[in-house]
């Protein structure tokens, strides 16, 4: 009954929620109602899960001082700082967790690993974008032509650059995104239905 | 000149990174006049708010991280001073487990601070809540359920704007400003057919390939592509904010990508006819 019950669970639930968005009957959207919230507890329960694995998965390379082991205490004392100077003073604008902490700590460390992406995409845009094909020279035409549109000072070259920039992304883009879009969702049903059929068990783990 | 072009290709990336940072950061103290025309999408965008009455009561779902605070926050400063100008009420809330105090301080900042509205009455922020797709679907049965306290805990019957408050029927627009996932490709796919509500969006700049076809679909009814479509927003508000002072840095760091790609293409193509001889 390990594997068998939460497959049951699986196929009733998954398929009553498929069933109650085509009767809009108020019995049903309530239970539809009451299981949706089941959900958002269960995904805020995954948060617990997931601060627990972490203190014991770090817990135990401290204790045994494994690998990185300076790295590991870090994260844990950062982790436990954050958490219990947020239960005790709150998040809000004015404590300590948000203005010290976050505001002052995380935010700038947090957008200054994004903004080097600038500099790695322009050192790899000088040594590793080359036209060697005419998909590559396509692909190099169209980047140059987007990221000129996409400043003002396309406008001095020709008025209307934005407007062809805009062509370029709500057409051909479009027409190459909605495939991949539908082609994708094709996807993502036939794994659902797999799931609630039973067909699909790696989410059962492999005890 | 073989000589200089194979020292070219070999040069040493930190000249690279030196360029990047001297164009980016020097623009931010030499205004170079930047101003962008504004596209269909953020028209649209634009227009969808202005039509609204007075006194709309508009629900913005502000998603997004520290890491697309640059991009997004001057979107999310120019849609609340656009509705606070109109005279219209908001209601904010985010998905993002990092957003809460970024998008707190926006709220604070233009709301209460430069326009001086009231909490509760005309503005109010439900905070974040886990549950991504479950809470915006959670949303269209009954917002109250779902946002049960707001961003302080003060429960949402006690906050007058929230008084007739239901779900989304209770809202004539949406607006996301959405970094990923949970975002505007969710509320695209979960909200606005199934509870026929407008949405507008913004969207940092590598996520709206992936949107423009709900755009031209018409699923999004406005479209802000990332600093870029906030600076063009701002030029229609009339209010010039972070974006359109970051404009210069964004061009200048795009002319100097462009300028090493086709820089690199030409070496490349020089040293590679050289070596065929």
């Amino acid at each position: 009954m390990k594997r068998e019950l939460p497959m049951i669970i699986t196929f009733v639930f998954g398929v009553f929620m498929i069933i109650q968005y085509f009767i809009p009957h108020p019995i049903v959207n309530n239970l539809a109602g009451i299981l949706q919230s089941w959900a958002i507890i269960v995904i805020a329960f995954s948060y617990v899960l997931g601060s627990a694995n972490i203190l014991r998965i770090n817990g135990e390379i401290l204790y045994r001082r494994g690998q990185d082991w300076p790295y590991k205490l870090v994260l844990v004392l950062g982790f436990m700082l954050m958490l219990v100077t947020g239960l005790i003073g709150g998040i809000e604008q004015g404590s300590f967790a948000n203005d010290r902490l976050f505001m002052s700590i995380y935010i700038p460390m947090s957008a200054t690993m994004y903004a080097t992406l600038a500099f790695f995409i322009a050192s790899a845009a000088f040594r590793a974008f080359r036209i060697r094909t005419w998909q590559a020279a396509l692909l190099a035409i169209t980047a140059v032509v987007v990221m000129l549109g996409r400043v003002p000072v396309s406008q001095f070259l020709w008025k209307q650059f934005p407007d062809f920039v805009d062509w370029i992304m709500n057409v051909p883009n479009a027409v190459a995104q909605r495939g991949i879009l539908i082609g994708a969702a094709l996807g993502a049903i036939a794994t659902g239905l797999k799931v609630v059929l039973g067909l699909e068990r790696s989410y059962l783990g492999r005890d | 000149m073989s000589r200089f072009l194979s020292r070219f290709e070999k040069l040493d990336r930190r000249w690279i990174f030196l360029l990047i940072a001297l164009a980016v950061t020097l623009p931010l103290f030499v205004d170079l006049g930047m101003s962008p025309s504004s596209t269909p999408p953020v028209r649209d965008f634009y227009n969808q708010i202005e039509r609204l009455p007075e006194r709309s009561l508009v629900l913005c779902s502000f998603d997004y991280d520290p890491g697309g605070k640059a991009e997004l926050s001057p979107m999310a400063y120019a849609v609340l001073r656009h509705l606070m100008s109109k005279n219209c009420r908001v209601v904010v809330i985010t998905l993002w487990s990092t957003g809460p105090g970024l998008v707190e301080e926006v709220v604070n900042d233009v709301c209460r601070d430069e326009f001086h509205r009231q909490y509760g009455l005309d503005y109010c922020y439900l905070g974040f809540k886990e549950g991504r797709e479950a809470v915006m679907v959670g949303m269209g049965r009954s917002i109250r359920e779902t946002f049960p306290r707001d961003h302080y805990q003060t429960p949402i019957g006690q906050l007058p704007i929230m008084s007739d408050v239901q779900n989304y029927s209770s809202f004539p627009l949406l607006v996301n400003i959405s970094s990923g996932y949970p975002g505007t490709k969710e509320y695209v796919q979960y909200v606005e057919s199934r509870f026929a509500i407008p949405l507008i969006s913004g969207a940092s700049a590598v996520s709206v390939p992936e949107y423009a076809a709900y755009y031209t679909s018409g699923q999004l009814r406005g479209l802000l592509t990332g600093i870029t479509g906030a600076a063009e927003y701002e030029t229609l508000i009339n209010r010039k904010g972070l974006a359109m002072i970051a404009m210069g840095g964004q061009t200048m760091g795009h002319l100097i990508i462009i300028f090493f790609i086709l820089a690199g293409n030409l070496v490349y193509f020089v040293n590679r006819r050289g070596k065929a001889r």
